[in-house]
């Protein structure tokens, strides 16, 4: 950290969010960059085949993790999220190893069994579904856990359960983006989701600029009549307040917002375009350069909490290496539910 | 008696009152129309989408994440294209998850050619379907397995496609469906809907046997016979126990074996019959390039070889871009009721 200075200031108008929950942010977006760092080390190590990750996207992803209604069934929130979500998972409480296990195909992997890339979660007693790589279904799934909740939460006036899915800016050029406008704003049946894009302005190589005339893609809900936002996802506080206050209209008028988060790329698409540090607004450094301006930390407990994770996610890897690995007649499992066959040869 | 398609609607009423169903719906599926087949007519939780396959089965998959049950509709499977990929995940969404989400959901959708429908409302499934891992495929060929069928298709953990033929979707059965009244002025007075004016209409529902149940992956032996097996499905099974009827007036007795279930699919019944009769002829409308009834006859090939006496047949539609809909491009695309006797025929004077 190069914040050498300290003015030991808070701002004039008091803190924004009490100081245990900056705090808190902060030590959570340190642990998922900390995270998908070790992967990349992982990758780069050739312990693994492929690295897609979140490092940039944690001062959206980590107060989205900390204000989910989080839980099993329609009561609680649906999350449908994409491969760039670490950050939400970190501060939903996922343990490093979970992630590690994916990175390295591990049997003990929880999420796809060592089937799928790095932080293609699946969480059932959170309600995470699957993350799954092709771009924007989850838009067309979220759909239909939304029209379930608001079921539920018309029979039951206490079961406010809200449906959030998010993706990326290129992304939204499907026509699966369009399908969860249309559905979740139509007069009479507005759904309970909140909609959502990280806007990186990228998407593999291809720039913001020459993909879209909209000028935010927020916009296109005008035409829905849904309430739409565009927040600077690069900075966790505005973040928090803004979503804060956002899932409780969702959950109070059981209606749809379409929300719009910039966020950066710091290591660029994924490990096929190098995984390497890109210079771009990094929050991790601008928010820790805040709270130590306020006096609420300093750069020795930084690197500490810094040097715990690290140790944390090494110690991850080292155990993820002694794990068993799928075994070759594990393709036929859960292809069917209760493991009923599947494979003609024994019809 | 019913037909196919108050069949089904029959079905998803139980489906309703004791299956946990919680949605049903599609384009035009809910009041008033109650489906371009009439196959959802009254149903309580049955509703209008919006003009979107891709939301339809999006919609069903979400629902069925939360563990609710319902039932989807594509208005006529030339239009489950562009859904594929989404039916892929469907399919794969539990073994990716490792065991984590189960997907229990049924789509149904009218399939094959026999209606005159053209280009767009003639197309097959079956053996894209067969290419869905994780889905189970269903297909009856009459009222009563429409109904059995759909309920084991509700009650199923897993993805469910149900093909509906859509020729036989308006034709009578030739058993009542259990409960089913025995006049069937009497059933269309109490479940279809009035033209004109529905906005008071309630339907009367037969008190059926809901524990009925059509099992998936059994098949069912529709004619009994020795000098032959011929394996079929939908539209196509009709038109093979026709065959088999006019050849046993020959004294020629063929066996015909509905699949009902393609996957997945009851080998040992096919197996049986093809050691008794030791000749075999598979027939469907979907094109015959990459066919599921190439997969079964590589299978008899594969396990059966040396116990047949004639080469496994395939009568399918012809490879080619569509259904055209002058009579002479549909009937020169799709097997037709002729060839399959001809088929027949030739398969029995086979001489190895
Ligand atoms: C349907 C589909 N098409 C193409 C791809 C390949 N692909 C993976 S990520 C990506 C770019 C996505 O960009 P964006 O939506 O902006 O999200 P970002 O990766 O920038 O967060 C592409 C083209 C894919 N996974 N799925």
């Amino acid at each position: 950290m190069s914040v050498t200075k300290k003015t030991l200031k808070a701002p004039a108008k008091g803190l924004p969010l009490p100081k245990e929950l900056l705090l808190q942010m902060l030590d959570l977006m340190i642990k998922s960059r900390v995270l998908e760092e070790r992967l990349i080390k992982i990758y780069k190590a050739g312990e693994s085949y492929f690295w897609i990750g979140g490092p940039g996207e944690e001062a959206w992803g980590v107060p989205l993790g900390l204000l989910v209604n989080k839980g099993r069934g329609h009561k609680h929130d649906y999350l449908h999220l994409h491969y760039r979500c670490s950050p939400t998972l970190v501060a939903m409480g996922m343990p490093m190893i979970d992630s590690v296990r994916i990175m390295m195909n591990r049997a003990t992997d929880t999420s796809t069994g060592g089937k799928n890339f790095s932080n293609h979660f699946c969480y059932p007693e959170w309600n995470v579904t699957p993350v799954s790589s092709p771009i924007e279904v989850q838009y067309q799934m979220a759909i239909g856990t939304a029209w379930a909740q608001r079921r539920e939460n018309k029979a039951n006036t206490k079961t406010k359960g809200v449906t959030i899915v998010t993706g990326g800016d290129a992304g939204s050029a499907e026509g699966d983006f369009a399908s969860c406008l249309v559905w979740s704003s139509r007069k009479g049946y507005e759904l309970p989701i909140l909609i959502t894009v990280q806007n990186n302005k990228w998407g593999i190589s291809t720039a913001y600029e020459g993909q879209h005339g909209e000028k935010s893609v927020a916009d296109r809900g005008k035409a829905f009549n849904m309430r739409t936002e565009v927040i600077n996802g690069n900075d966790p506080i505005e973040t928090y307040i803004k979503l804060k206050e956002i899932l409780e209209y969702i959950r109070r008028e059981g209606k749809p917002v379409l929300l719009e988060a910039t966020t950066s790329r710091l290591y660029g698409h994924s490990s096929a375009s190098g995984a390497s540090p890109i210079p771009e607004v990094d929050c991790n450094r601008e928010f820790s350069m805040r709270l130590m301006e306020w006096g609420l930390i300093t750069e020795k407990e930084i690197a500490a909490i810094t040097e715990r994770y690290e140790t944390e996610a090494r110690e991850a890897q080292e155990l993820a290496r002694t794990e068993p690995v799928p075994q070759p007649e594990d393709i036929w499992k859960h292809i069917y539910a209760n493991n009923e066959n599947a494979d003609w040869r024994k019809f | 008696m019913a037909n196919m398609a108050q069949a089904v609607r029959m079905a998803l009423h139980v489906g309703e009152e004791h299956l946990g169903v919680k949605d049903i719906f599609g384009q035009d599926v809910g009041a008033p129309l109650g489906g371009v087949f009439t196959a959802t007519q009254g149903l309580k939780t049955a509703w209008n989408t919006p003009l979107d396959e891709r939301g339809i089965i999006g919609c069903a998959m979400g629902i069925a994440m939360t563990g609710d049950r319902c039932v989807a509709e594509i208005q006529f499977c030339d239009y489950i294209f562009n859904t594929v990929d989404l039916l892929k995940i469907a399919g794969n969404t539990l073994w990716v998850s490792h065991g984590n989400y189960n997907m229990p959901l049924v789509v149904k959708t009218p399939v094959g050619a026999g209606i005159r429908g053209s280009v767009y409302h003639s197309h097959s499934f079956d053996a894209w379907a067969t290419r869905l891992p994780g889905w189970k495929v269903v297909m009856p060929s009459n009222p009563l397995d429409a109904y059995g069928l759909m309920l084991s298709a509700i009650e199923d953990p897993n993805p469910v496609l149900f093909l509906e033929p859509k020729a036989l979707l308006r034709v009578r059965g030739e058993e009542l469906l259990p409960g089913e009244p025995s006049d069937e002025r009497e059933l269309k007075a109490m479940i279809d809907a009035p033209l004109g004016d529905r906005s008071k209409w309630k339907p009367r529902w037969p008190k059926l046997d809901e524990t009925f149940r059509v099992p998936i992956g059994k098949a069912k032996i529709t004619r009994e016979g020795d000098r032959a097996t011929v394996v079929s499905y939908g539209r196509m099974l009709t038109l093979c126990n026709r065959a088999a009827d006019e050849l046993k007036a020959e004294g020629c007795a063929v066996e015909v074996i509905d699949l009902r279930s393609l996957y997945p699919y009851d080998w040992q019944t096919v197996r049986a019959s093809i050691l008794k009769t030791k000749r075999v002829l598979f027939v469907n409308e979907d094109t015959e390039v990459t066919n599921f009834g190439e997969h079964l006859s590589y299978r008899v090939t594969q396990e059966l070889f040396y116990d047949i006496l004639a080469r496994p047949r395939l009568l399918a539609g012809k490879n080619v871009p569509g259904v055209g809909l002058h009579p002479n491009y549909e009937d020169s695309s799709v097997p037709q009721y002729k060839e399959i006797v001809e088929e027949i025929r030739a398969l029995i004077a086979e001489v190895p």
